[in-house]
């Protein structure tokens, strides 16, 4: 999370949408730091970390307590460390729940999408930025759509319609609706970076003999490969954390994701606290490592869609 | 948004001023117009009229009829149901709620996060080092990748009522007497105020990560000459850190409040509406008539009302956006 991150996400050509990430690779000159620290920047980096703490003290209960035996979680407060590791907790939500198997839906559903929505926006922001096709904005808007509708408008009728096909509970259900809904935030990423995408570039292969496809496939592809990533991972995030639809259209117990399991654990009454505790924590794991693998991306790809 | 995006290029060739459609491809053609292009969208047309646009016709016309869902006859209502939804109190509570979600997703971490972004940027960043300032900045985006149901999950744990609650044993013992606070299910102001923590709780990262990306554009010598000439950290604040970065306060705001109107697991996950329905929201209430309710109709015409104010609100942010676009231009 250095600012040279930047500097490895996106290629030479310093046209305008690269501005952004250019400007990140200016080292943050040190000079001042050699003046003494005044009391209002301590009370402020003390304000700063306290925050920080109450951000994370929720986790940080969780990480406590699911440790502990249903006895040891009864007689003892929240804040107590607990008097032996216990994972009884932990086993009995892995006996009990088919996590493997909801964590498999989830890395199936998340990957196929993000592999796929950004191969769709591809194609969309093509025929947008580069082909410049008449009414484009209107396109893009529609396209815009997808993200704007409320979910529970699509509900109801994709219920049905993936009922007559045959669907439900079938991941490819949730996986061609969040394609779409991903897409859109692609199509309009990538339509204003290929916009401007280097023109130079086009006439040499267009020169070289090279026709539409081979341009985008050899040409554009490879030059907005970093931001594809951004984008590859972006949606794999935001699918895997999706709730409404999957919870609609995912019913059968070996169809469901990890919040979607969660949840209906979350639901039973007679779910013991700790077994309670124990899942949160297993589910919260696979989305602590992957921001730990991808936090440089992330945080160039939260940028990405915000600063043009 | 999407109009800049287009003129920049016309912006740098100002020779080719010709009308925005009529513009040639960007590569150069040597084999008939510019139609091959449209081949590209078929995949994506098909999809988003399949996905978004016949559910968004198909609720918009039920909205108009009265459906008991399965295989029984739509009978025609004509405007009954949307004259039943503003005489529904729960209806019109439900978007009362959604004032309140907005104050919890927009208002309150664009704000804390504006301050939290200048002082990690400003303060921790150049006085502290960076290193610290980063390690802190992504302290405060870990609740966004965390999935909203497992984060509600982990706060009705949290929230449980009676003497199992973790909360009220930290009550307890502060107190030192029993607190036996039903946070959820008690009263309307504790389920309310509950759903905001949670939702202030997973938005504040948003806001601080994008604002200081946008610091970095900020020329450090801009803050270093103002720090000589003695202007202190609230000075910096209001003369550089905000005007350079109001493009991002209104990403922000944009986007939250579109995911403000349409929130929903935070709702379902904690308080499933209650108590009482009290903490409904328009997506909560459309989801439960269509499950639940005895007109799907109706359920319609709640979600085409909420698609509606979802459109309008993002329509009237880009006008502003493109005005004070152009105002600046």
């Amino acid at each position: 999370m250095t600012t040279s991150a930047g500097s490895a996400a996106l290629p030479a050509p310093a046209s305008k949408p690269y501005k952004s990430y250019k400007a990140q690779q200016r080292p943050t000159k040190e000079k001042t730091k050699k003046r003494p620290k005044t009391p209002m920047e301590w009370v402020l980096l003390a304000i700063v970390i306290l925050g920080a703490l109450i951000v994370v003290f929720p986790i940080a209960l969780l990480l406590i307590n699911a440790f502990k035996s249903p006895a040891d979680y009864a007689t003892s407060g929240p804040l107590d460390l607990p008097q032996a590791l216990s994972f009884e907790g932990i086993r009995t939500f892995w006996a009990e729940n088919n996590f493997p198997r909801a964590l498999w839906n989830s890395i199936f559903i998340s990957s196929v999408v993000a592999v796929l929505a950004v191969i769709l926006s591809v194609f969309n922001s093509f025929a947008i930025g580069i082909g410049r096709v008449k009414g484009r904005s209107w396109i893009v808007l529609i396209f815009l759509m997808a993200n704007l509708v409320p979910q529970e408008m699509l509900f109801d009728p994709l219920f049905r319609l993936y009922d007559d096909l045959g669907l439900l509970s079938n991941p490819w259900s949730v996986i061609i609706t969040f394609v779409v809904i991903q897409s859109a935030f692609g199509t309009y990423l990538l339509s204003s970076l290929l916009g401007t995408f280097p023109k130079e570039i086009l006439e040499a292969a267009a020169v070289d003999g090279a026709t539409r496809w081979r341009s985008l496939r050899s040409v554009i592809v490879p030059v907005i490969k970093p931001t594809l990533s951004v984008l590859m991972v972006f949606f794999f995030i935001w699918t895997w954390n999706e709730f409404l639809l999957p919870l609609a259209f995912l019913n059968t117990s070996d169809s469901l994701t990890v919040p979607l399991l969660l949840e209906q654990l979350n639901g039973e009454r007679q779910t013991d606290t700790t077994t309670l505790i124990a899942g949160t924590l297993i589910s919260i794991i696979p989305t602590i490592i992957f921001f730990l693998i991808f936090q440089r991306t992330l945080t160039r790809g939260i940028t990405a869609g915000a600063v043009k | 948004m999407t109009t800049t995006a287009t003129d920049k290029p016309e912006a740098k060739a100002p020779k080719r001023r010709r009308k925005n459609s009529a513009e040639p491809a960007r590569i150069p053609q040597r084999d008939g117009g510019k139609w091959g292009y449209w081949l590209y969208f078929i995949p994506g047309i098909a999809l988003v009229g399949l996905i978004i646009f016949y559910p968004i016709v198909r609720n918009l016309r039920l909205s108009f009829f009265h459906w008991r869902g399965g295989r029984a006859e739509e009978t025609f209502a004509g405007l009954d149901n949307w004259i039943a939804l503003f005489q529904d109190d729960e209806f019109i509570r439900s978007f009362v709620n959604i004032i309140l979600v907005v104050v919890a997703m927009v208002i309150i971490p664009t704000l804390l996060g504006l301050v939290i972004a200048a002082a990690l940027f400003d303060v921790v960043g150049r006085r502290f080092g960076g290193g610290l300032s980063s390690f802190l900045r992504a302290t405060y985006y870990l609740p966004q990748i965390l999935p909203i149901a497992v984060a509600g999950v982990l706060f009705g744990w949290l929230l449980k009522p009676n003497s199992e609650g973790v909360l009220n044993q930290f009550l307890s013992a502060i107190t030192g007497s029993d607190v036996t606070v039903n946070w959820l299910g008690g009263s309307y102001a504790t389920a309310m105020g509950s759903v905001m923590v949670l939702m202030i709780w997973i938005q504040i990262g948003y806001p601080i990560v994008i604002f200081m990306a946008a610091l970095q554009r900020v020329d450090p010598e801009l803050y270093e000459a103002s720090e000589l000439d003695g202007a202190n950290w609230y000075q910096r604040f209001r003369a550089i850190t905000l005007p350079m970065i109001r493009p991002e306060v209104f990403v922000v705001s944009l986007t939250t409040t579109i995911a403000a109107l349409k929130v929903f697991a935070p709702v379902f996950i904690l308080t499933q509406g209650g108590p009482n329905k009290s903490t409904y929201v328009p997506s909560f209430y459309a989801y439960n008539e269509f499950i639940n309710g005895t007109d799907k109709g109706y359920a319609a015409a709640i979600a085409s009302a909420v698609f509606i104010v979802v459109t309008i609100v993002a329509i009237i942010f880009l006008r502003v956006q493109t005005r004070s676009e152009k105002k600046e231009a």
